[in-house]
Formats: structure tokens, sequence, C-alpha cells
């Protein structure tokens, strides 16, 4: 896939990173040639930034050794509050709440939303990363930039991209040469493998990332959808009960006990040779790669197939960095995040984890990593298969409180598990959304 | 007479010395429980939201939960768990007790083993029990389908009906220290007189039990099932820890949706109500509880 933003970006990138190599560090004549940043720290600043824990090692030690060499370059002291991944959203919400806390927040998908007058505007330094690196994913702007106050609430960084994470000796132990392309293909795939005695594995339980990102691919790749683009509800529709029959038939194939998977379940249930397929981050075989390097050879990635719809939507955790209206040091947080989104940082930040994150500027998609080995290079394109959560509805408070509350995943566990009608459930989760949508 | 002699001598009057001496109580009191509760049952008649304080609703937040079926759900899951956590931890606490008041090798030991589940971090042994419960890796699981029992893993958090019943035997197993250390100080504190006269009564065990010990016992048992009753009503990190409240809702209890709705969902005024309603079932277990005593 080839944008010519993306061309733009490398020739705006003075050696390109192609030559930088697999290290994804840049020449320092490519560093010297980058444009002055318009952000200037304020004198003695000081700093506070609450991030989510990496499920691979090195995205923390790498983002703290550039944190370091950020402070050692500007004097800007910067404190890195870590939490777990479903810890961020309450931590910063509560922020927000009392006005005191961390400067800048790496939250998930609609957090902006849900406070956007008590953020900083985010739009220069939005439009200059935009500028400077290639532009934004269209999503990346759903997320992050408020149409109604016209003004960017937040800096898109990226999705922990998902896709399907298969053993392929056992895909082809079940009939397959091949991973499927389409819906039907990916369900005889799964009824091959549980007839081996290798079944596959997609959470139905409370797990944040898991099981949102699998039954809203199914929701969206038949064409259902959880709100029109006016907010209204249109969950209820035959599109969403063909997804909920497909996801039902699906289920039948899986490993016991999906229902009560968290999000770390199906990464432990892969690893041990109980589940032969799934779908998520790379963080699965990143850590075999390390901890079972026999069954790593073995783990195969794929863009998960579209559904009759037609097209690639997954729904992928996108994080964004905001900054609090009372951070005393606007400036230097802004700076802080323009540097370690910069290619000097994030090139060797996104490499260094093997493409566990994919950047929300488009530039970042030419990276070597994405094609240094092609099980990685399903990920590269997670940023552009990527629809936000409530969607074709508007990002906002609501959107987040259903996605929060599992109201899509509890409807397919539903049909699934608890044996509900389709029409049932349909109408169950219809009913809370528009509770949610009517209170929020 | 000086200025300081008066004031040492107004003092002196019990009326004032009294208030001054529960003063610092009282303050604490107020400030740290009746406060936040005061404060909580004004926020859950407001729409406040994360970021916003909102504006006086009334009762409409009230209205709003109690038409939901998840709150329905959570609120019946609440009493259900109340109950039959109570009811495990009650009879087996006095049967541990009753064990461990018998004279036998290493029963100092056994004393202490006995508290680990009640002073083990609750996010800690929640985290084991996970495990324990885990449709995978279960060990539970494994010595079962080892030893023939089964011939595949139990599915302990995959459905509403074992997940919720997982959740009680966790809280059992937790809270069971609770009532048995504190029926064993009840039994420690009855006199051996009675056992003897009742033996020489000839009575048997079973009618020394039921005529003697759970009589005198009765007080303690007020105290313990009110007591942990509270703490099961309230329990949050064991069952956060383990479903988050699924699977599909269905070991959502007060204090998780409250939490999900007001904290995570940032929904201030509707997570308040969802928190501040079970006082109405603290009342409820107070009065039938008081009432016991009294019919006593």
């Amino acid at each position: 896939m080839q944008h010519p933003d993306r061309r733009r970006f490398l020739e705006l990138s003075a050696a390109g990173l192609g030559a930088a190599g697999l290290s994804g560090t840049l020449p320092s004549a490519a560093a010297a040639a980058a444009p002055a940043s318009p952000f200037k720290p304020e004198p003695g600043a000081s700093i506070q930034l609450l991030r989510w824990t990496g499920f691979v090692k090195n995205d923390d030690v790498i983002w703290a050794e550039h944190t370091k060499n950020f402070t050692a370059q500007t004097g800007v002291k910067v404190e890195i509050q870590e939490l777990n991944w479903p810890d961020v959203t309450p931590k910063a919400a509560l922020a927000a709440q009392v006005g005191s806390g961390p400067d800048i927040v790496m939250g998930w998908n609609d957090d902006p939303f849900i406070y956007p007058d008590k953020l900083l505007d985010m739009s220069d330094l939005a439009e200059y990363m935009g500028k400077t690196h290639g532009g934004f994913y269209d999503t990346a702007r759903a997320y992050c930039y408020d149409p109604d106050v016209k003004r960017w609430v937040a800096l898109p960084v990226g999705v922990t991209g998902n896709a399907v994470v298969y053993r392929q000796s056992w895909m082809h132990q079940a009939g397959f040469e091949t991973f499927p392309k389409d819906f039907p293909g990916f369900l005889k795939l799964a009824q091959g493998l549980k007839k081996i005695d290798h079944p596959c594995g997609f959470s139905l339980g409370h797990a944040v990332g898991d099981a949102n990102s699998w039954t809203h691919l199914v929701l969206w790749g038949f064409g259902g959808r959880q709100t029109n683009p006016d907010n209204s509800i249109a969950i209820n529709s035959p599109e969403t009960a063909n997804a909920l029959e497909y996801a039902s038939e699906l289920y039948e194939s899986m490993i016991p006990g999906v229902s009560g998977w968290l999000d770390p379940s199906n990464n432990q249930a892969f690893l041990a040779g109980q589940c032969s397929m799934t779908m998520n981050g790379i963080s699965i075989w990143y850590v075999a790669k390390d901890q079972f390097p026999a069954m790593a050879p073995d783990i195969y990635h794929a863009l998960p197939p579209a559904g009759p719809s037609k097209q690639h939507s997954i729904m992928n955790n996108f994080t964004s960095a905001y900054i609090f209206k009372y951070s005393k040091y606007p400036q230097a947080a802004k700076e802080y995040l323009r540097y370690m989104l910069d290619e000097a940082q994030a090139a060797p930040w996104v490499t260094g984890m093997r493409g566990y994150v994919t950047l929300a500027l488009k530039g970042y998609a030419e990276l070597p990593i994405w094609t240094s080995d092609p099980k990685i290079t399903p990920y590269r394109d997670s940023m552009e298969v990527t629809r936000f959560d409530g969607y074709s509805g508007r990002p906002g408070r609501a959107p987040a409180q259903a996605l929060t509350e599992f109201v899509i995943v509890d409807m397919f566990a539903d049909v699934a598990v608890n044996k509900m009608t389709t029409k049932d459930a349909m109408r169950k989760a219809e009913s809370r959304l528009m509770t949610i949508y009517k209170h929020t | 007479m000086t200025g300081g002699s008066r004031l040492g001598s107004r003092f002196d009057s019990p009326r004032v010395l009294g208030y001054l001496l529960i003063a610092p109580a009282a303050i604490l009191l107020l400030g740290l429980i009746a406060y936040p509760l005061i404060w909580g049952v004004w926020l859950s008649m407001t729409s406040a939201t994360l970021g916003d304080t909102g504006a006086f609703v009334g009762l409409h937040n009230y209205a709003v939960i109690l038409a939901d079926p998840v709150f329905r759900g959570a609120a019946m899951f609440s009493v259900l768990y109340t109950v039959f956590a109570e009811a495990g931890k009650l009879a087996l606490g006095l049967a541990l007790a009753l064990l461990l008041n018998q004279s036998f090798r290493g029963q100092r030991s056994a004393r202490a083993l006995m508290l680990l589940p009640w002073v083990a971090p609750t996010v800690l042994s929640a985290l084991a029990w996970l495990w324990l419960l885990d449709p995978q890796f279960s060990a539970v699981s494994w010595l079962l389908v080892h030893l023939h029992v089964i011939s595949r893993n139990l599915d302990f958090l995959g459905t509403p009906a074992t997940a919720r019943a997982s959740l009680i035997v966790v809280n059992i197993w937790r809270g069971l220290p609770y009532f048995a250390i504190g029926y064993l100080a009840g039994l420690q504190s009855i006199s051996k007189d009675l056992y003897e006269a009742a033996a020489i009564d000839g009575a048997t065990g079973w009618q020394a039990f039921r005529r003697i010990t759970w009589p005198l016992l009765a007080p303690i048992t007020t105290i313990l099932v009110a007591f942990s009753s509270i703490f099961t009503l309230t329990d949050f990190q064991l069952i956060w820890t383990i479903t988050r409240g699924g699977p599909t809702d269905a070991t959502q209890v007060f204090t998780t949706l409250a939490y999900q709705r007001a904290i995570v969902s940032g929904q201030l005024g509707e997570g308040a109500a969802i928190a501040i309603s079970p006082i109405v079932f603290m009342i409820v277990l107070a009065f039938f509880v008081m009432r016991s005593v009294r019919e006593r």
C-alpha cells in the first residue's frame, strides 16, 4: 500500500528511514536537517506523564531511555507513571475532576471527549506533526479532533494493532494451505482446527482489547453498526443478526472457557499450546521469540478476513496523548510529545517493539521494521483498518461508556454462550445503548 | 481571679470537658464518614459527570438505575452473594472454631495458619484464585482430570451460574477466618462449668451445643454477621480482579457497577446513586439482625 503523503514524508526526512536500517535510528545528518521545533519549554519546567504499561518489554525500556535523553537535552524533568491499561482512563478522569495530577496522559480511544473542556488546545502540535510526518489517518482525526470546537483535543499516537495469530502447521493439518480471505473460509478453518483437536479461542469475557476487537470485526464485517452518523441507535438490524449467528457458529469451534477470558487469557492459552488461533497484538509472537523459540517459527499473523461488507474494519485500541489545562508547563509538555514522536525517537521505539504499536502518522508506515519480517507486515496496516468505537456515530462520552460496559461484547456472548435469541440479544443491547446515549 | 484560672474552672465543668474530650472523635467521624456520605447522597441527586459538576436532578438517577436491568441484576447478585457467602462463612467458621477449640498437638500453628486467607492482601489472593479457576490452567481441573473424575477442564468463570458460585466460594474462603476467630473467642468465654453440669445431667454433645453453646454465641454471631455482611455487600477487589463483572454482567455487584459507571464511564451522578443504594439493604439487614437479638 503506497500513499503519496508517505512519499512526501520520506522526502522531508533528509536521509529517509530506510537508511536507518533496522535499528530505526536516523543518521545525524537527517536529524540535523529536521526543522527547528516551534515549542520552547518554560524555564525550570518539570512534567508528569501518565501512560499505560506495555505488553512488550522494550516499549517501556525504550520510552524511558528517550525520556532520559529529552531531559538531558532540554533540562525538563519528566516523571513517568505507568498503569495497567484499564486503569489509565479512570485515573485520568479523576485528574480531570480534581484539576491536578499528570500534565500529559497517554489514554485510550474516546478519553479526550469525556472532558474536552479540561484539555489544552493541541492544534498547533497536531498540525505540526501532521505536516512533518505525512499526515494522520482518518480514524486518528476522528478520535482527536473535536469538530464542535474545531480544535485538536489530543495528539494521536497510534494503535496496538490486532491481527489473527495462528499456528501455521495446525492450519495446514486442518486442510488449509493459505489463510482464508473471507468469513465462510475463516469459519471452516476454525471448524477444521477443532476437528484436529487444536481449537481456536476468541475472548467473550470482559477483556477490554481482545473481546472488543473481534466482536466489532464481525459486527462491522456483516455491515452492522452501533449507531447511525446522527448517533441514533442502529444495532437492531438484520446485519447485526447475521453477525451474531456467525459468531455463534464460530463459538462452537472454540476452546471452552472463552466467555470468562480477560485480556491476558488468550496470550497464555496460545503460548501454552492450547489455542491454535486467536486475535491479538504482536505480543504473543514477541514473547514466543524470546521465551518459546521452538514455537515462534510456527506462529504466523494475518489481517482478519473481510466480511460481506467487503471492508477490513477492526476495533483496535487507539491511544492518544493529551495535556490538561492545569499543566504549568504546557510548552514543555508539547515539546516532549513532539520529541517522543519525532522519527529519531519514534522509529527506534516502534522497531524495538517489533511493531507492537502502529503509529497514527502515515509516514511511519514506511519504517523498515514493517517489511523486515513478513510476520510483522500485517500490523503495518493496523491504522488503515481501524474504525472508531461507536461507528458510525461520533466518538464521545456515550460510545466510550458503551465500550467500557461491553455492550457489544455482551450481546455476542448472550447469543453464543447464554443461548439467547438474536432478537432478544439485539433488543437488550439496543435498550442499553438508548439509555447510554440518552443520558450522556 | 486570673483569666487562666477562670478558663481552668470552665474546663472543670463536666459539660464543657465532656464535649472537649469527644470533640476529636466527633470531628474524625464527621470528616471521614458523615461528610463523604452526605456528599455521596448529594452527588447521586445531580447530573454530575467527571469534569462537570452538573445540576440538581432530584431522584432522576434512582429512576434511571431502577429501570436498568443491569442494575437490577447487580442488586440481585449482591444480595445472593452476601446471603450465601455469609451462610457459608457462618457454618464453616463455627465448625472450624469448634475444632480449634479442642486441645491437640499443633493447635497454635493451626490457629495461625487459619488466619492466612484473612491477612493475605485481597488482590494477591484473588489473583491466585483467578489461576485456580482459569478455564485452561486450573489446578483444580487438572487434579480432577488426572483423578479421572472429569474428562475435561471445568469452565468455572465462563457461565453466569458457575462464575457466581465460584465468587461466593472465594469470598467464603477469604472471610472464614474472621468468623472462626470470632467464634473461637466466644467459645473460650463460655464457662466450662456449664458443660460439666450438662454432662452430669446426661446431656449429649448435640444437646450441649444447642442449649449452651449456640445461645451463648448469639451476641457474637450478631456482631460477626452484621460486620461481615457489610464487608461482603461492599466487596469489590475479589470480583473486579477475577471477573470484572462478567460474563455478560452476571457478576456485577453494587460496587463494581458503581465503579464502572462513575469512574470508568464518568457518570458520577448515576454511579453515586448505585453506590448509595445498598444503604437500603443495610437498613433492612440491620433491622432483621436487631430484631432477632431482641427476640432472643
